[in-house]
């Protein structure tokens, strides 16, 4: 018996005793309902994002430095000055944040891909049951299940150059001298790389894992009678059953590592190299070890609308292939 | 079906009320009646705990003085700032905070903080109680400072007795050019051991000494109107006379490129990587809780350049240190008592030895305790060869510009990349053009 | 069925790969746990060279720890129920009906997961302490404001997942239940969200995990009694020492009951697999 069974069953069993409401009330009924389970999402949305998100917005154009900050509201209006100094690419600070961009974008698009497809690999390969494979299954989750410090500060003490394993093996297996430095320089960029998969591949596994386990296995029996290779079988049945999560995790996995702050953060301080000077970053010294809460918010601003056009393009891009399909 | 949902809802309820019974008790940042005071202290001791264990007693008996309650929070270094930044745009701060004092004009300028006019002053003993340079450094000149001194910290040279006496070095540098030879004798081939280490990744530290050195080679990062003046050709022999060490010089451990802390030298030091390091007095207690004997290492001033360039200033330290401030709105008066308290004589003396700190009071200076010869060293630094940071408002911009530009410097000439003059001056103007911009 | 020789070798190959990657933090994390602080320090070896488990016991005591922990337990595991209770009604509207505002509402949602935390963490901070001064329940500072921004943080994502696995339910089963005098909730408490259980459980999980790595808004929207352990590990780093040995110990603790908690969960995700053979 299986748990739908049961719980259809359930619901036969509660129906019957229940009264029947009069047909009018309940379709009126039905008409607020959807709105009434939106409503508690509405309303923290509301609160969390939203409201501090126009907000976050309106101080894009106020000149909010050290001076105002106590009283924020009577910041100065700064008009589009902030944007200009962001975006003004003969200026130090619009060149800075260009660079930044790009490195962030390169970053994204790494982590997003490289992810997906270990998540990818792995998943199909625990499709199957073959002994071990609920301890892999929970090996693999691990790295997800540290708090993100504990799980990027052990990353940092390997990479270090004199004390760390990184080095150590490498110089062990002769491939280097051993005195590499991983966390300045253009390594860093490398190193951010694989620090920010290792964290995150764990939860494309998880989703296309529980993704997979909700594929019908009857049509895998067929495709194998008709001789279907493992390839095939993935290619021609897999990817498209799973086309409308895939979707959805990419965009996630892109959006999240692209405002990540919190890896960067633990794995350089404050004190990031500029091969790896990811924008989070950035926008928080602009902000916050700098004073200068308007400027901040207008690059953040400005990373938002980009990121609005580009899951826009995405969305326009992947429901009308599916669409097709 | 519904015995599960009923068990979902209880649970929720269950948590809520754990959560919420917390709230309780956990909410009380402000709200502090004239009985009470909330103190933010910052991380002085060799852990949060030591913190707590240190100022406990001390609070108990401020208690016992005056019937007022301390509710102590020690917060991390790299909380603080963000803590009181967003303290200050609510209007909900704590009673008393401690601040970097090279904060103290950038938060000065938000006027959160309590003015010490004359009647404040009194209140906590007189201006008078304070060693003049710790006074310095507690907001823009010209203005009524918005914090006092607490700890006084000042810049040293620690270097290893044995590693000297194996390298036949008899006495510690005297200029700064004999510490370069000296690195350089102290270096061995292999990269087993060099002359020294540095916190290069560390934008404060980085911008400390291109202050430090600036002073030195006559130089100025700020004009006498306060526009920044990074790129000047004295400047740029500051920054150089740092990166050298480790670009053209190589007696600096190449991983101090990567040490984004003081500590992280401090491990490059206790394990006999590095002859030498420049810290502040309170760096004793990390390298003696990485277990380094106190008979085994010394202190001296860091030397200076022979003969001072040009105009160059005997400076060989930054006026460094935390300063103690109170929050406007909150229990003002109570706040003034227990910051007097803090800054009494017997208190310092206390609080100081604890902390590995100077005292920042001139009867707490004459205590017994500062007579030793390295304290002295340090006292006399403090009050004879060091120079406040610049006190402007934006001088944190000044500490992420600079600082930042000399990490990128550093980094390149770790990885094998000489830094010429040319680099360290197209870098500074680029700091110079982003801390101008800013706005 | 059949697996060729090739899969297989790619199957070994490929998955002790990954292990190797996965898992060699975990053990400098168990050996740099196990050495005194001085070894640490120094060169890296494979083996330490004494073990010590002294940093196991210091662990609870250069930090409260403990505390932190059950802040941190009870942080996640509230802003995770909450979000997926939350998560679930919403799915199942949007999945099910058809109503004025249901693509704004999609896309406004997802669109929330595009902010950049720090624009809105100083106005999110100044709400809070208003609604504090004005009702006198106070958010900032507290588990409860930590809960509800936590939630929030993993609404976005768990809405457009459950939508998904929400329109992969049959609605014959919908129609089944209706035919049997079911109303709409006791239809999606019998039929949509057993049928959709692993769907819930990955979201679930993450909203977990969202709330048990944040860093950013802890950092300042807590105070000492409501800190969690992604900031509060933190501590173990002074300014004065790393206490490398006790942060690694200190992540292998606070992990066990993590990894734990998902050792039992891989049962509601594999039950999925025979709900998902009824479809």
């Amino acid at each position: 018996m299986t748990a739908t069974d049961s719980a259809v069953r359930d619901g036969r069993r509660a129906g019957k005793g229940s009264d029947r409401t009069p047909r009018r009330r309940r379709v009126a009924q039905h008409r607020w309902l959807p709105y009434l389970l939106l409503a508690p999402a509405i309303i923290f949305e509301l609160l969390v994002h939203v409201i501090p998100m126009l907000t976050g917005i309106g101080i894009s154009f106020l000149k909010l430095n050290q001076f105002f900050l106590r009283n924020w509201l009577e910041a100065p209006f700064a008009g589009l000055s902030n944007y200009h100094y962001a975006i003004d690419v003969n200026g130090s600070i619009g060149k800075a944040l260009i660079w930044s961009f790009v490195v962030t974008i390169g970053f994204t698009i790494l982590v997003v891909g490289i992810s997906w497809v270990l998540g990818m690999f792995a998943a199909v390969m625990l499709q199957r049951s073959f002994r071990g494979r609920a301890l892999l299954r929970t090996i693999f989750l691990i790295p997800y299940a540290l708090p993100v410090y504990a799980g990027v500060i052990v990353w940092k003490f390997m990479l270090s150059r004199d004390n760390g394993m990184v080095n150590h093996l490498l110089a062990q297996l002769h491939i280097t001298d051993g005195h590499t430095f991983w966390l300045i320089g253009n390594n860093a960029f490398a190193s951010i790389v694989v620090v920010a998969v290792w964290r995150l591949w764990p939860f494309a596994l998880l989703t296309l894992m529980a993704g997979m386990q909700s594929l019908p296995t009857d049509v895998y029996e067929a495709a194998a009678v008709d001789g279907a290779g493992m390839w095939q079988q993935f290619r021609k049945l897999t990817l498209p059953m799973l086309r409308g999560i895939n979707q959805v995790l990419i965009l996630v996995l892109f959006l999240w590592t692209f405002n990540d702050f919190n890896v960067p953060y633990t794995l350089f301080s404050a004190s990031i190299p500029k091969s790896a000077d990811l924008i989070s970053i950035h926008v928080y010294q602009s902000s916050f070890q700098n004073f200068n809460f308007g400027l901040g918010s207008a690059m953040s601003v400005l990373l938002l609308l980009f990121l609005l056009v580009v899951t826009g393009v995405y969305l326009l891009f992947t429901s009308r292939r599916s669409r097709r399909a | 079906m519904r015995k599960r949902i009923l068990g979902v809802v209880a649970l929720s309820a269950v948590l809520v009320a754990g959560a919420g019974g917390l709230t309780a008790c956990g909410s009380s940042d402000s709200g502090s009646d004239s009985k009470t005071i909330t103190y933010w202290a910052s991380n002085q001791g060799s852990s949060i705990q030591n913190d707590k264990d240190v100022l406990g007693p001390e609070l108990k008996k401020f208690t016992k003085q005056t019937g007022i309650k301390v509710k102590l929070q020690v917060i991390g270094w790299n909380d603080l700032l963000n803590k009181i930044t967003t303290a200050t745009t609510s209007g909900q701060g704590p009673d008393v905070v401690n601040i970097g004092n090279t904060w103290s004009a950038s938060l000065q300028a938000t006027g959160a903080f309590v003015d010490f006019d004359k009647s404040h002053m009194d209140t906590i003993g007189g201006q008078d109680k304070f060693l003049a340079t710790s006074m310095s450094s507690t907001g823009a000149a010209g203005k009524t400072p918005t914090s006092v001194p607490l700890y006084g910290l000042s810049y040293g040279l620690f270097y290893n007795k044995k590693m000297f006496a194996d390298a036949g070095i008899k006495n510690p540098p005297s200029s700064w050019q004999e510490l370069v030879t000296d690195a350089k004798k102290l270096t061995k081939p292999g990269g087993k051991q060099y002359g020294i280490t540095l916190a290069g990744a560390s934008y404060t530290e980085n911008a400390h000494f291109a202050f430090i050195f600036g002073q030195q080679q006559g130089g100025n990062f700020f004009d006498k109107s306060g526009k920044p003046t990074f790129d000047t050709p004295q400047n740029v022999k500051a920054v150089q006379q740092y990166t050298d060490l480790i670009s053209k010089d190589k007696v600096a451990t190449p991983a101090s490129a990567e040490h984004t802390t003081t500590n992280d030298a401090v491990e490059d030091f206790t394990s006999g990587k590095a002859a030498m390091l420049l810290g502040q007095n309170n760096t004793n207690t990390g390298i003696e809780a990485n277990g380094m004997k106190a008979s085994d290492y010394a202190v001296a001033p860091i030397p200076m350049l022979s003969p001072l360039p040009a105009g160059g200033k005997k400076i060989n330290s930054h006026v460094a240190g935390i300063n103690i401030a109170a929050f406007k709105g909150g229990n003002e008066t109570g706040a003034m008592k227990f910051i007097k308290f803090m800054t009494s004589a017997k208190e310092q003396v206390i609080l100081d030895k604890a902390f590995n700190a100077l005292p920042v009071t001139s009867e707490a200076a004459k205590d017994p305790a500062f007579q030793t010869p390295e304290n002295k060293m340090f006292v006399d630094v403090l009050a004879n060869t060091a120079a406040p940071m610049p006190m402007i408002t934006d001088e944190s911009q000044f500490e992420t510009t600079v600082g930042n530009a000399m990490k990128d410097l550093i980094a390149q000439a770790a990885t094998g990349k000489s830094v010429s003059a040319a680099d360290v001056k197209k870098s500074l103007g680029d700091a110079q053009q982003k801390m101008q911009s800013g706005g | 069925m059949r697996e060729s020789t090739s899969f297989k070798v790619i199957r070994v190959v490929g998955l002790t790969l990954l292990t190797l990657f996965t898992l060699a933090p975990l053990y400098v994390m168990i050996v740099s746990g196990l050495k005194p602080l001085s070894d640490v320090q120094g060169a890296f070896s494979w083996i330490p060279s004494h073990l010590t488990v002294q940093p196991f016991v210091d662990i609870w005591h250069t930090i409260p720890l403990a505390r932190y922990f059950s802040n941190s337990v009870i942080v996640s595991l509230s802003a995770a129920l909450f979000s997926v209770l939350i998560a679930i009604f919403a799915s199942y509207a949007v999945s099910r009906w058809n109503f004025r505002g249901k693509q704004v509402f999609r896309i406004t949602v997802l669109s929330t997961q595009m902010f950049p935390g720090i624009l809105f963490l100083l106005p999110l901070y100044l709400i809070f302490v208003n609604i504090g001064q004005a009702t006198g329940f106070a958010l900032q500072g507290s588990r409860v404001g930590l809960i509800i921004t936590y939630l929030t943080f993993s609404l976005p994502f768990s809405i457009w997942m459950l939508v998904g696995y929400f329109d992969t339910i049959p609605r014959g089963l919908d129609e089944a239940a209706k035919v049997d005098g079911a109303g709409p909730m006791r239809t999606l408490w019998s039929v949509v969200i057993p049928a959709a259980k692993p769907g819930i459980v990955a979201v679930g999980i993450y909203s977990f995990m969202t709330a048990w790595g944040e860093t950013l808004f802890a950092s300042v929207m807590t105070n000492d009694s409501s800190k969690t352990l992604a900031i509060g590990l933190r501590e173990y780093s002074t300014q004065i020492s790393v206490y490398w040995n006790q942060v690694m110990a200190a992540s292998l603790v606070v992990s066990v009951p993590v990894v734990v908690g998902f050792l039992l969960l891989q049962r509601y995700l594999v039950q999925g697999l025979t709900a998902g053979a009824v479809k």
